[in-house]
């Protein structure tokens, strides 16, 4: 697919680095800052213009007449707005993604339609890691929670601890422990490697469990991994942007919720669009604050700024002195991986969930949700499987029947309310919500192809 | 440095190349000229080695690194420039030296066309076609080559890509992917060559000459399979089909690539570059033919027109087919010339030289001087067409104008303390630094006089022009040895 990205920052780049790894992507990145095109170019086969993206001429020097695809990720709302608009008006670029942060346009659902702003799908990265932040404080024992066939099935990554029930035990006696639960294990991470969740395998301490099951079973099956904690009520936030300033206004119903943000203007504007949240003014790295508002007693301390550094620091400080439990937003790949599950519980990578919700836009195949685990060495993908057993690849048989490529496997299936968790002789019917995990992304369009309906279907 | 990873590409490319040598067999067992052998000799030494450097390693897959493309880039085109030999010694032929040999070869490959032999006219059709085809390859890259028919360089591609590609911005792609832009560039390498090669057939050449001529003249390299060069034919048809296609290799082939994209020409009165290649060589053009005319060095008013275009076309793009003995014409003509070739052709293009974009900046980084001069506080940007080159560009212009100098005057002093004259030095220096091929004074007809050390160092600088100097020049400094 040829497309075009605009912008090369953070998430630009991950973006054009996650499709340039897939053959059959062309991708044109457009910035403004030579510097970071460079460095792009000098570890991506993709070629890079420097200019204002939204400017027609540059667009057609970037190949928009013959693009598929146009995803501007810029952080001016309006620049990727109006990029969109000439794509559309002067190239007929076919797909148009932008990227809204500002919830001001985002709550004005017919602003983005073919005769108004001609965007296909908005992607607003804020909101996508304020609802996956969310869902991390509403389960506190999982790593990740990711949503399936609109939030009917979850899959919940859950670090393995010696008073989970299954720990120590094959996977075949799954049904003896939790009997009348239905789910399944999708993926185990053991020091990095993943390794094949095949029925003899014991789960080891430490192990990092992907689990797969319907929404209601979610805590009995976190609780097979280890012994469940007490539900989050006290949270701080350390920074009120616009991810931090979200996501108290969504929580502070149900939890109690500090947020410290240092920009006084700032702070002031959350007060006053927040109502029972605690707005404090200071540095959270600052220990005398941290004291003062009970760190000790908090449940869950969420470091949200810009900074990767002081969100780390910061982290590590609140978790010092007492934070049961502490998160934080990391941008960096190379960080992720070096605090992660030590010196802090949980990295957020903003890319990862927002890469995610983009890759359902470029498969091919009807797929609904693209999830990438793991920073992204395996993926799960929600496709919904059409046609009859004539017409499609998948529809008609059996699990076993299918041929699927090596390193993928088909977890559950959520037909209308229901979901429904694979076995081998599970039949799979038109319309239903397939999902699969990927471990190998090179087969990845091998997958897309199985849920291609045959040229009979129309 | 990831030695072992670029042991195994190397042995990868040398297996990939050793096919270069089989168009030279078939031709061979057509004409049955009995120089068959020793290309199948060097075909399977060359297949052998590779495959003995590419086995031990085999399972070294990695991206390549900006140093590693350095070395790839450099170790590819020294062995096979040396490898390239192999037929030619072998075949015995006029009982050639190893050095001439190799001297040949490299002259082929970096497209200099520089000869040693004399008697061309006689040699087996195999190897008159074998050097043809050296040069052909040499004359997009052969690295451009390999990217184009291994994707699996990946990234590692872009790395090498650069490290050959002539030009002072190295990061501009027709395409997204380096292995699209590589093909398109070989596509319209292609194309002109068939063009070419019909053009030559139908205005008279055999079709064996006229395959010949097309790969060294679109490839601006210059070998012929007469000792007289383009002169043989003496057809003022062929030489007008040469200065067109000489013309169009000498020209940025991206511009070509969106011209042909966009079905028009406008993308070429666009190009500021394009435009002083044909600036230059048009008044150096009536320059010449107005000397030669003054001189009455041709008896006719045509010929003059005809000679004194196509010497300059040959030269100033620094392909150097030769008609009339330019090295004997009257006054400065000889040396304008050869200063002509110092700005070569475009970059992207298949010429040497300079390149045509460097010698722009440098006078407009010239000029920007000046007008500091008479505006202290003045703020002046470089523009080339429209667009403000960068800062850094500029430094890197100045920086490779003053390394092409220091390293032609150091050759020179070389050439001439090995016995030259400064005539001969001078000339030899400038004609296989910018892949020129005929000198002046004892290399005006060939090189076949010379001895053997000034070979070698000529066979240096040859690789020098072709990779634009630094691109070598960067392996001897112990920086990049470094861990």
């Amino acid at each position: 697919m040829n497309i075009i990205i605009l912008g090369a920052g953070q998430v630009g780049s991950t973006v054009a680095t996650q499709l340039s790894k897939e053959e059959s992507n062309e991708l044109t990145v457009i910035d403004i800052n030579q510097q970071i095109l460079s460095d792009l170019q000098d570890h991506l086969d993709l070629r890079t213009i420097c200019g204002n993206g939204s400017y027609p001429g540059l667009l057609e020097d970037a190949g928009a007449d013959d693009a598929d695809m146009i995803i501007a990720l810029t952080n001016s709302d309006e620049i990727n707005m109006i990029a969109c608009q000439v794509a559309a008006s002067i190239f007929h670029t076919p797909t148009k993604i932008a990227r809204i942060r500002s919830p001001e346009y985002l709550r004005r659902p017919g602003l983005f339609a073919e005769n108004s702003i001609p965007v296909d799908y908005i992607i607003s990265p804020e909101s996508l890691v304020t609802e996956y932040i969310y869902h991390l404080i509403e389960h506190p024992n999982a790593l990740q929670v990711l949503d399936f066939a609109d939030g009917r099935a979850q899959l919940v990554a859950v670090k393995a601890y010696h008073d989970g029930l299954m720990v120590g035990r094959a996977l075949r006696t799954m049904n003896e422990v939790v009997p009348g639960v239905d789910m399944r294990v999708a993926a185990i991470f053991r020091e990095g490697e993943s390794i094949q969740p095949s029925a003899d395998c014991v789960i080891e301490v430490d192990d990092e469990v992907f689990l797969f099951a319907a929404r209601e079973h979610i805590p009995i099956v976190i609780s097979e991994m280890r012994k469940l904690e007490k539900p989050n009520k006290r949270i701080m936030l350390a920074g009120g942007g616009n991810i931090g300033g979200q996501l108290a206004a969504m929580m502070e119903k149900d939890f109690q919720v500090k947020v410290i943000e240092a920009n006084p203007a700032r702070a002031r504007e959350l007060s006053a669009t927040l109502n029972s949240t605690i707005v404090l003014l200071g540095d959270a790295a600052n220990p005398d604050l941290l004291v003062e508002e009970n760190i000790e007693s908090m449940d869950v301390f969420c470091a949200l700024t810009n900074d990767d550094e002081a969100n780390i620091l910061s982290s590590m400080l609140a978790k010092r002195m007492g934070a049961k439990k502490v998160m934080s937003l990391i941008n960096r790949a190379a960080y992720v991986d070096l605090v992660e599950s030590g010196l802090i519980d949980i990295a957020i990578s903003p890319h990862q969930v927002t890469i995610g919700a983009l890759l359902a836009h470029i498969r091919r195949g009807d797929v609904v949700a693209v999830h990438a685990l793991r920073r992204g060495s395996a993926e799960a993908i929600e496709a919904i499987a059409h046609g009859d057993r004539a017409s499609s690849r998948v529809v008609g048989r059996a699990i076993e029947d299918i041929k699927l490529p090596a390193g993928a496997r088909i977890s559950a299936i959520v037909r209308g309310e229901q979901v429904i968790i694979a076995h081998h002789d599970t039949v799979i019917e038109s319309e239903d919500h397939v999902i699969l995990f990927l471990t190998d992304k090179k087969k990845i369009k091998a997958v897309e192809k199985l849920f291609q309906v045959g040229i009979t279907y129309f | 440095m990831q030695l072992l990873v670029i042991q195994r590409i190397l042995g990868l490319l040398m297996m990939v190349f050793s096919s270069t040598l089989l168009p030279p067999i078939v031709t061979g067992l057509i004409y049955q000229d009995g120089a068959v052998l020793p290309f199948v000799e060097a075909f399977v030494l060359t297949l052998v080695s590779g495959f003995l450097l590419y086995l031990p390693v085999y399972q070294h897959k990695k991206e390549l690194r900006l140093r590693d493309g350095f070395l790839v880039v450099v170790l590819f085109w020294t062995v096979l420039g040396v490898a390239g030999g192999l037929p030619i010694y072998l075949s015995g032929i006029y009982e050639i030296s190893a050095t001439d040999a190799i001297f040949e070869s490299i002259s082929g490959i970096t497209t200099t066309g520089a000869t040693v032999i004399v008697g061309i006219d006689q040699m087996p059709h195999s190897l008159l076609l074998y050097r043809q085809e050296l040069q052909w390859l040499g004359g997009m890259g052969i690295i451009v080559l390999a990217v184009a028919v291994l994707p699996m360089l990946g990234v590692g591609g872009m790395q090498l890509f650069r490290a050959e590609t002539p030009g002072p911005v190295k990061d501009t792609k027709l395409t997204p992917r380096i292995t699209e832009t590589a093909k398109a560039l070989w596509y319209i390498y292609l194309g002109l060559t068939i063009a070419c090669c019909l053009a030559y057939w139908a205005a008279g050449m055999s079709l064996f000459d006229a395959v010949s001529h097309s790969f060294s003249t679109v490839a601006i390299g210059g070998f012929s399979t007469h000792d007289a060069s383009i002169g043989y034919f003496d057809s003022t048809a062929i030489q007008f089909i040469a200065i067109v296609f000489m013309l169009l290799s000498g020209i940025n082939f991206a511009i070509h690539f969106i011209a042909i994209r966009n079905r028009s020409l406008q993308p070429y009165q666009r190009d500021a570059e394009f435009r002083t290649y044909v600036l230059v060589l048009s008044v150096v053009s009536v320059i010449t033919i107005g000397y030669l005319q003054f001189n009455h060095t041709f008896d006719s008013t045509t010929e003059s027109i005809i000679e004194g275009l196509f010497q300059v076309v040959s030269i100033g793009t620094t392909t150097g087919f030769t008609t009339a003995e330019y090295y004997s014409w009257p006054g400065f003509l000889p040396v304008m010339l050869l200063y002509v070739s110092f700005i070569g052709g475009c970059s992207g293009s298949t010429g040497g030289g300079i390149k045509v974009i460097r010698i722009l900046l440098l006078v407009k980084q010239g000029v920007r001087e000046l007008q500091r001069l008479v505006h202290p506080n003045a703020q002046i940007a470089v523009k080339i067409g429209k667009k403000v080159m960068p800062e850094k560009v500029i430094e890197a212009v100045w920086g490779f104008f003053a390394a092409y100098f220091a390293i032609s005057a150091l050759m020179i002093l070389l050439l001439m303390a090995t016995g030259l004259n400064q005539e001969t030095a001078f000339s030899a220096v400038a004609a296989c630094l910018n892949n020129l091929g005929p000198g002046l004074g004892d290399v005006g007809r060939n090189f076949a006089y010379i001895n053997d050390p000034a070979k070698w160092i000529l066979c240096l600088a040859m690789l020098l022009g072709r990779l634009e100097i630094f691109t070598l020049l960067v392996l001897i400094t112990p920086a990049f040895w470094k861990k």
